[in-house]
């Protein structure tokens, strides 16, 4: 006997196009074309089988190798059902996805953080800007790309008397540290054979 | 009243002299700098910076577990009514304009306490793109406290050692 998570992929399947679609960990994950977003969504949200009423993440992943740059993530939730799904779509590094907004208000800031990490567009977005990062901050973050220690460094400038950004420039170099190195990193005592 | 007037007795001795001296006479004498050190160090009300989980720790000073009031200390909400400026935890690029904006507005004397490993160094997040390395970049800093987070008992020891401080370097200007 089918379970509920059989049920719900079985009727997306029938009713939307998906690239693919499978049931692990007790959870759905589909993959779906940019195009299709909305209408899938909107099948998700209203569709008595499904019913995922709640939008609990957004999710960017950078895939700097890959054609499709980017992965954009989607949970949602469905009270209904207990059932959780992930809705998978790939996009390339300049191409904008469609805002969810229309249909799930809290994407808002989601949208904003991806926006704010990778640098991911979202069209007929209400308010696209950046929602952690700096006032003026340069760059995305998360992107696989972006050094670690960015690019500025705040100090406090007596003669300008305000805090003003410079290049970074680290007072000690980043350490690699090399367990295998015989110059750094924890000594191990080797364990000696019983004779 | 006049603490560390001299160092060779201890502070039991030293009240059992002013008790005597205040019943005999009525009054006590004093240098007018001790008397001063003695009102700072009595009072050291603290700003309330908390940034991150050593905020927790700041909190559990301030509750009857550790009672830091009993030193005087105070939480002030406002930097205008605070001497001692308490960053606890990690400042962030974001946060450092509006942190040197707190300081600026903390009248003299005033004090800093950095505590925990990010606000003494960038901690963790030394390596970090959005992380000031030591709140020491962005304001003066009188007393650090190492850990992550430190414990209330430390913080606590490093606001002693602030009022330690404050009498050894005895000036009314600061």
């Amino acid at each position: 006997m089918p379970g509920i998570l059989e049920n719900i992929l079985s009727t997306i399947e029938e009713n939307c196009k998906i690239n693919d679609g499978f049931i692990k960990f007790e959870q759905i994950q589909i993959s779906i074309n940019p195009d299709e977003l909305i209408s899938i969504l909107e099948f998700l949200k209203d569709n008595d089988v499904c019913q995922f009423r709640q939008l609990t993440d957004i999710a960017g992943v950078d895939f700097p190798e890959r054609q499709n740059r980017f992965d954009i993530v989607y949970h949602f939730l469905s009270f209904k059902n207990n059932a959780r799904i992930r809705v998978k779509i790939e996009i390339r590094e300049n191409e904008a996805i469609q805002s969810i907004t229309q249909i799930f208000p809290a994407a808002n800031w989601f949208e904003r953080e991806a926006f704010d990490m990778y640098g991911i567009q979202f069209t007929d977005h209400p308010d696209l800007r950046r929602i952690l990062t700096d006032y003026g901050f340069e760059g995305y973050p998360l992107r696989k790309d972006f050094p670690l220690t960015g690019n500025v460094e705040v100090r406090y400038d007596e003669m300008e008397k305000k805090v003003i950004y410079e290049p970074v420039k680290l007072q000690q170099d980043y350490r690699d540290f090399d367990i295998q190195s015989p110059w750094e990193g924890t000594k191990y005592t080797e364990k000696k054979d019983k004779e | 009243m006049a603490v560390g007037i001299n160092q060779d007795t201890t502070p039991v001795d030293e009240l059992e002299k002013l008790k005597s001296l205040y019943a005999d006479k009525g009054f006590l004498v004093t240098n007018i700098n001790n008397l001063i050190n003695w009102a700072r160090t009595g009072s050291l009300h603290w700003m309330t910076f908390g940034l991150a989980c050593c905020a927790v720790e700041m909190m559990h000073v301030g509750t009857p577990r550790y009672d830091v009031e009993r030193f005087g200390a105070a939480p002030r909400a406002s930097p205008r009514h605070s001497d001692v400026l308490i960053v606890a935890g990690t400042l962030t690029n974001k946060m450092a304009p509006a942190l040197r904006k707190a300081y600026d507005q903390m009248p003299e004397p005033r004090y800093v306490i950095s505590m925990g490993s990010c606000a003494n160094g960038g901690g963790y997040y030394h390596y970090s793109y959005s992380v000031v390395r030591g709140c020491d970049k962005v304001i003066p800093v009188d007393i650090y406290v190492p850990g992550c987070p430190p414990t209330a008992e430390a913080l606590l020891y490093g606001l002693l050692q602030l009022q330690k401080k404050i009498r050894r370097e005895g000036n009314i200007k600061r």
